[in-house]
């Protein structure tokens, strides 16, 4: 996967309470030619999302505070637009399937591997941009 | 085993106690009553018997002595003094009764006036008897038995009438064996015993043994009662009772005796008897104690050993859920720096793709270290993917499948291992094994878990039998894994169960098999035991439910 094979540089808000991996994937995710921001929590992703437009947002769904489930509420109800993907570890499954009935894009299992999430985040903006 | 042998000896001793109490008091009591009724109507037919012939011998007397006075009274001293007229009253007497030997009158000086009978006893004077004084004063005398002149025992009965100012005596002699006939009546049973005594204790009439103790007839005698007394006392060595009753018209006492012994012997029998009927009772009750606590005591222990087995299981299960909560929590934790890790490590092979970087001289260096880094947190991984499946609480897929048929999937993984360790596998499954509904991934991992642990404790050159049948009395399907290696020792068998325990080198065993097969039985709604024995070899047993009821957790 090269920053090339990616045409309009779909604009991603990463969020998850593990900062250094929120940092990691952030830095991978741009080198792939994602426009990429990374928050910790759902409060500060309701605030970018408020300030700026954003294809995809890639959410945990462990999260100390407003979880993922909510947060995802919350997406949908002010930006419907948004496409998201709900990442969840184990004992979260369950979480993930709920969150599929709140209008999740997809749900990914952790640990999912970068190739995987890269082709559902272009597949969430395509379908963002075909809406 | 103690346990059940102290209950065995309560159970015996509280019944045993309860009825051979009892038991015991109810014959002592009814023998005891019985013994006392029986020793009273003995002693009642003795003074009855004593009261009947002191009643006829009473009789007898007073008859002979009204006899005599009428004809003392009726006849005046004219008459009676001529030979004939005496003679012919005799003959009169004696048809009346035979008893009477002879007959006289005797004047106030104690000369034998006229005297009819077969001695000669004409010229006798009895002046000086005793009894010629007695009869003058109280006008009859009745004497005691002796010889006398005569030379036989007899009595003498003597009243006195006043004529023509003078006092005269009319005198019969009565042969005396008219009171041994009368008592010998009495004489009963073997060792019975009548007999008249005098006031002074000397014996009147023959009794049937010699050899009298005539101290008690003398404390009869002299102590004062009315009606009948009754002594019990020894008499020639043998224990009797001793009734005495006075005569009315004599100062004689009747004494009889009765033998003790031979009295009560219907007693004695009767006291036999009860001992038998008790002890034959005592002894049905002691067998059947015996036979109801050896049954109550294996029902006891059956039932003990199925209480331990649920409590194990219900230690093992609960052992699993804080275990689960535990490992859950602990790959949560791990798994947050894995991922952060894997996601660090991926940055810096994204930045080993940069042209100045690969031409670094430590570029292979740094590369090899990423690759091993991202093996390492994979092998990590799969660490908590484990615990994780253990802990997972995932619904299990619910569908019909037959046993036998994921038994033979299963055992494909594992031909070419066995093949190459040279272990033998056999079959015996059952014919029409029904179908279960269950979740056959999860069922075949414990399949393997098994025959996994089997192939590693058998080692080289051995056994498997792997066995299904179908149990329709609890609905279950069973499945048979046996193996001929080592078997386990108790500790070893004691824990098999628990995470984390192995008996095998690290990096070989994990410890994670037979826990998590166990949560996996346990959550489909079976059960998985085994029996081992050291040195011949180990049987894992898992049935499951053909259609589930409720769900375990
Ligand atoms: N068939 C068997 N024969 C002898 N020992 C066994 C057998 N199955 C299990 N065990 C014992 O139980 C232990 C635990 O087994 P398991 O939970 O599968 O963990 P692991 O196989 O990783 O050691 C083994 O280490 C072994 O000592
Ligand atoms: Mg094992």
């Amino acid at each position: 996967m090269t920053v090339a094979s990616i045409p309009n540089q779909p604009s991603v808000l990463l969020v998850d309470d593990e900062v250094d991996f929120v940092e990691a994937l952030t830095k991978r995710l741009r080198r792939r030619g994602f426009a990429v921001q990374g928050v910790a929590s759902g409060q500060e992703a309701l605030d970018v999302l408020a300030r700026q437009h954003v294809d995809v947002v890639i959410l945990d769904v462990l999260m100390p505070g407003m979880d993922g489930i909510e947060t995802l509420r919350h997406i949908k109800e002010r930006f419907p637009d948004v496409r998201v993907v709900l990442l969840s570890g184990h004992g979260g499954e369950d979480l993930g399937v709920r969150g599929m009935a709140y209008g999740a894009f997809a749900y990914l299992l952790k640990p999912v591997g970068l190739q995987r999430l890269v082709e559902v985040a272009i597949q969430a903006s395509e379908h963002a941009a075909f809406r | 085993m103690a346990v059940a042998l102290s209950l065995r000896k309560a159970i015996i001793g509280t019944v045993f106690g309860f009825s051979f109490v009892p038991l015991f008091l109810l014959g002592w009591v009814v023998y005891g009553m019985f013994a006392s009724v029986y020793h009273a109507k003995v002693r009642e037919n003795l003074a009855i018997l004593a009261e009947d012939k002191r009643n006829a011998i009473d009789l007898f007397l007073r008859d002979q002595a009204t006899q005599l006075r009428v004809l003392a009274y009726s006849q005046p001293v004219e008459r009676l003094s001529s030979q004939e007229v005496m003679d012919s009253l005799l003959v009169l007497l004696q048809q009346r009764s035979h008893v009477i030997v002879d007959l006289g009158l005797i004047d106030e000086e104690g000369n034998h006036i006229v005297y009819s009978g077969p001695y000669n006893l004409r010229n006798v004077n009895y002046k000086n008897e005793e009894w010629f004084h007695l009869v003058r004063m109280k006008n009859l005398y009745i004497s005691d038995v002796f010889t006398g002149f005569r030379g036989f025992p007899h009595i003498i009965i003597a009243v006195a009438k006043k004529e023509n100012g003078k006092d005269w005596i009319l005198r019969a002699t009565i042969n005396s064996e008219i009171f041994d006939s009368f008592v010998r009546t009495l004489q009963i049973g073997k060792k019975g015993d009548a007999y008249i005594v005098n006031k002074y204790g000397e014996i009147q009439t023959k009794p049937r043994f010699s050899g009298k103790n005539t101290s008690i007839v003398k404390d009869i005698i002299e102590s004062n009662f009315s009606g009948v007394r009754l002594v019990e006392g020894e008499m020639d060595g043998r224990a009797v009772y001793i009734a005495g009753v006075w005569l009315q018209e004599k100062d004689w006492i009747v004494i009889v005796e009765e033998d003790k012994h031979s009295e009560l012997e219907p007693l004695m029998r009767t006291r036999t008897m009860t001992i038998l009927v008790s002890g034959g009772g005592l002894l049905c009750v002691l067998v059947g104690v015996f036979v109801v606590s050896r049954m109550i005591v294996a029902h006891q222990e059956r039932h003990d050993r199925e209480q331990a087995r649920l409590n194990e299981e219900l230690v093992q299960s609960s052992k699993m859920a804080a275990l689960g909560k535990l490992a859950a929590g602990v790959a949560h934790e791990v798994n947050n720096p894995l991922a952060v890790i894997r996601e660090q490590a991926g940055w810096i092979r994204d930045l080993l793709e940069e042209q100045d970087v690969q031409s670094s001289p430590n570029f292979q260096e740094l590369y090899d270290a990423v690759v091993k880094i991202e093996q390492h947190v994979e092998r990590a991984g799969n660490v908590v993917h484990r615990m994780l499946g253990f802990a997972r609480r995932m619904e299990p897929v619910r569908i019909e499948v037959s046993i036998p048929d994921i038994m033979r999937q299963t055992v494909l993984f594992l031909e070419n291992e066995m093949h190459f360790r040279n272990i033998n596998l056999h079959w015996d499954i059952e014919e029409n094994i029904p179908l279960v509904e269950t979740d056959p991934a999860q069922v075949q991992q414990v399949i393997l878990n098994i025959v996994d642990n089997a192939i590693d404790a058998i080692g080289k050159n051995g056994n498997i039998t792997m066995g299904a049948s179908y149990d329709p009395k609890e609905g279950c399907v069973c499945v048979r894994i046996r193996d001929d290696g080592p078997g386990m020792d108790k500790e070893t068998q004691a824990r098999i169960f628990d995470p984390f325990f192995t008996t095998k080198q690290v990096g070989e065993g994990t410890g994670l098999g037979l826990s998590i097969s166990y949560s996996i039985i346990n959550r489909l709604g079976g059960s998985i035991r085994f029996v081992s024995q050291l040195g011949e070899g180990t049987e894992f047993l898992i049935c499951l439910p053909v259609r589930k009821g409720s769900e375990t957790e």
